[in-house]
């Protein structure tokens, strides 16, 4: 892990170099949870995969967003929170939904607007929440779930609930000024907190370098009084064990952390977009450091796990992805009256229509 | 019966709600050894301890938005606006998060935010807003605006009972100058429906819908032209959102002639979304146009002649008063 970089130069080249090596981080999970870890990789790559499929045949009626390459980040970091904790995630963080057990026919249905999805056809992607399953729903304007997620902290303490709220943020969205108004509040407020930014190299088409001057996220954390981390955003085993370490602050009464994943996002903003604006060789770097790939040789490498096992993981999801899509594509559109329903909650005795 | 200010009635209702329910709290800024700006809140931290009386930094978006996690969660959380013109700073988090929470996924956001609205007290353009129409045409959201002591009191309390986000905009005018007898304070005594208007004065002649302070220009409007044979019907719309259709249509039926009296900037004020609903749902009642008696379209200006000259007041509405009973 390296350490808080204290490099505060110029300008500095768009990509956020994670260590190019084979070798991740120590754990103590055992051989199944490992497994389990890439198994919740795949299945966040090949859900993306299918939905790709979907959009090519216009059944996708909105955006597709591909969280590829960013997969350790959202499963490492969701897999360390206990069932009691809330997580708010961003659009590429469907890694973290499933680990929080949403399951792949519910995205699909929200990106093909079904009836059945979800939020019933009114919102899409990944935008919905369940409280029951300790899920907020994002929203698209960056920053504005810190500030929330902190208040599900605080309510947690308030209520003597056992609760840490984590949520994410790209390096793009750490300009807003809900980034600083709730890693600030939440400092304050000393709740039990954890925020992942994820540092993907780009913001839609603009390089970190012009979404600020500093190189690491993370010594931001020393401006909130808080501490930050740098992990190495490629390595399942890395983002778990920090963030478990974040987790566990927090629920201790030690308040919020930053960490910072450095990684980097394998496709363009949404599915439309062909990412022309990167350099080619930064796909390239970064295709080396593909965190499935490197998962696979350290599992291969350390024994954990033989190929033929590794495939029947695979063809187990492939198998539950069919029935998924299928699920899916059955469901019909909604009913147009729905588009007036639900804006209030019937608020007893004295609901009043508009 | 007890007699309180507007100020006192809010103060009340906060006392009131946070004593009859462990999951109201409050967030503000200068809320707890201070008091508040304007002492709304003096006392609390020491009732309620600094576990449910946060002050906070100076970040009215955060403010909001931690609010509204803690509403998901189950909690009450009420937000104070040091003035309401700084809502505009947390816009993001009310009409992009809290509004649309029910519609998009079913999530209640039971919130208060709630501040010192209006001008009148020359506090010039950042500390005199009336900002209700910037909210009115957000889906989600219920803006309450009460014009008297009851209803400041009343409808507090059912906006904190309310499980969707209400913006609470009381009338830093009426604060101190209002006073008048509350019939009972309390766990359930009090509570004034949102979405209800309220008949302040029956009359023949001509209606004049309004709310906030602009109520007490109404009424004593009213009385002065009484004694010219003109008998001014005043209704108070309390709630703005939702609007009481019901009661606006009656009105308008019984007098057939309407001025929409407000403190707003006339152009895209909720008085237009009213004049509007009347034009399309009682046309054929109207004896005469409806008029807007709004501010014009400027910044609140600072000195008193400037500000005299920008709000509306009785001088004001008698006129146009007498100049639609012509009609």
């Amino acid at each position: 892990m390296a350490k808080l970089g204290k490099d505060w130069g110029p300008l500095h080249p768009p990509v956020a170099a994670a260590e190019a090596t084979d070798k991740l981080a120590k754990t103590d999970l055992s051989r199944e949870r490992q497994l389990e870890l890439y198994s919740y990789m795949k299945l966040n790559r090949m859900v993306e995969e299918r939905l790709g499929n979907l959009y090519r045949q216009g059944k996708v009626v909105g955006g597709l967003y591909s969280s590829r390459g960013q997969e350790a980040t959202s499963v490492g970091s969701a897999y360390a929170l206990a069932p009691q904790d809330v997580m708010g995630p961003l659009i590429r963080n469907l890694g973290a939904m499933l680990v929080r057990g949403v399951k792949p026919r519910e995205v699909m249905m929200q990106y093909m607007a079904k009836s059945d999805s979800p939020t019933g056809g009114k919102d899409g992607n990944t935008h919905f929440g369940d409280l029951k399953r300790g899920l907020v729903a994002p929203i698209s304007m960056l920053g504005a779930l810190i500030p929330v997620m902190a208040g599900v902290a605080l309510a947690g303490r308030m209520q003597g609930r056992d609760l840490v709220a984590l949520t994410y943020i790209g390096d793009g969205g750490t300009s807003t000024g809900d980034f600083h108004e709730g890693l600030n509040l939440a400092a304050v407020l000393h709740v039990p907190f954890v925020l992942i930014a994820e540092n993907n190299g780009w913001a839609y088409s603009t390089p970190t370098s012009r979404q600020m001057r500093i190189k690491n996220i993370a010594i931001r954390a020393a401006a909130y009084g808080i501490p930050g981390e740098i992990v190495d955003g490629n390595d399942v085993l890395a983002v778990y064990e920090t963030t478990k370490r974040a987790v566990e602050r927090a629920r201790s009464g030690g308040g919020p952390t930053l960490i910072e994943a450095k990684t980097f996002r394998m496709k363009g903003h949404a599915e439309h977009d062909d990412a022309g604006y990167v350099p080619k060789e930064q796909f390239e770097e970064w295709r080396t450091k593909d965190p499935i790939d490197r998962f696979e040789r350290h599992l291969l490498g350390k024994g954990l796990a033989s190929e033929e096992e590794l495939r029947a993981i695979v063809a187990k999801i492939d198998a539950q992805l069919n029935e998924e899509v299928d699920f899916a594509l059955a469901s019909p559109m909604p009913p147009p009256e729905r588009a007036l329903e639900g804006v209030y909650e019937p608020s007893e005795p004295w609901e009043v229509s508009s | 019966m007890a007699t309180f200010t507007y100020l006192e009635a809010v103060r009340q209702a906060l006392w009131d709600e946070m004593e009859n329910d462990e999951r109201v709290f409050m967030l503000g800024q200068d809320i707890g050894t201070y008091g508040g700006a304007f002492r709304v809140t003096a006392g609390f931290l020491d009732r309620f301890g600094p576990g449910r009386i946060v002050d906070t930094p100076i970040s009215e978006s955060a403010m909001v938005g931690c609010a509204i996690g803690a509403a998901m969660m189950g909690m009450r959380p009420v937000v104070e606006m040091q003035f309401i013109d700084f809502i505009s700073c947390a816009f993001n988090q009310i009409v992009n998060f809290a509004a649309p929470n029910h519609y998009r996924w079913g999530q209640q956001v039971p919130l208060v935010v709630r501040g010192p609205a209006g001008g009148n007290v020359h506090g010039s353009v950042y500390h005199s807003q009336n900002p209700e129409s910037y909210f009115h045409h957000t889906p989600g959201l219920k803006i309450v605006a009460p014009g008297t002591v009851a209803d400041a009191y009343g409808l507090l309390k059912a906006a904190i009972r309310d499980p969707n986000p209400v913006l609470y905009f009381e009338h830093k005018y009426l604060y101190r100058r209002l006073k008048d007898e509350l019939p009972a304070t309390g766990t359930s005594e009090g509570l004034v429906p949102l979405g209800k208007a309220r008949l302040a004065r029956a009359g023949r002649d001509l209606s004049v819908i309004t709310w906030g302070a602009m109520l007490h220009v109404a009424l004593e409007a009213a009385g002065r032209l009484e004694a010219e044979g003109i008998d001014l019907e005043v209704l108070d719309l309390r709630t703005l959102k939702p609007l009481d259709q019901e009661a606006i249509l009656a009105t308008v039926r019984k007098t057939s002639r309407v001025i929409v009296l407000s403190e707003e900037q006339v152009t895209g004020s909720v008085a237009g979304e009213v004049a509007a609903r009347i034009s399309q749902d009682a046309f054929a009642w109207l004896d005469g146009p409806v008029h807007r008696l709004c501010c014009p379209d400027t910044p609140v200006p600072y000195s008193p002649t400037l500000e005299e000259a920008y709000l509306p007041n009785v001088d004001k509405l008698v006129a146009k008063v007498r100049e639609l009973s012509a009609y």
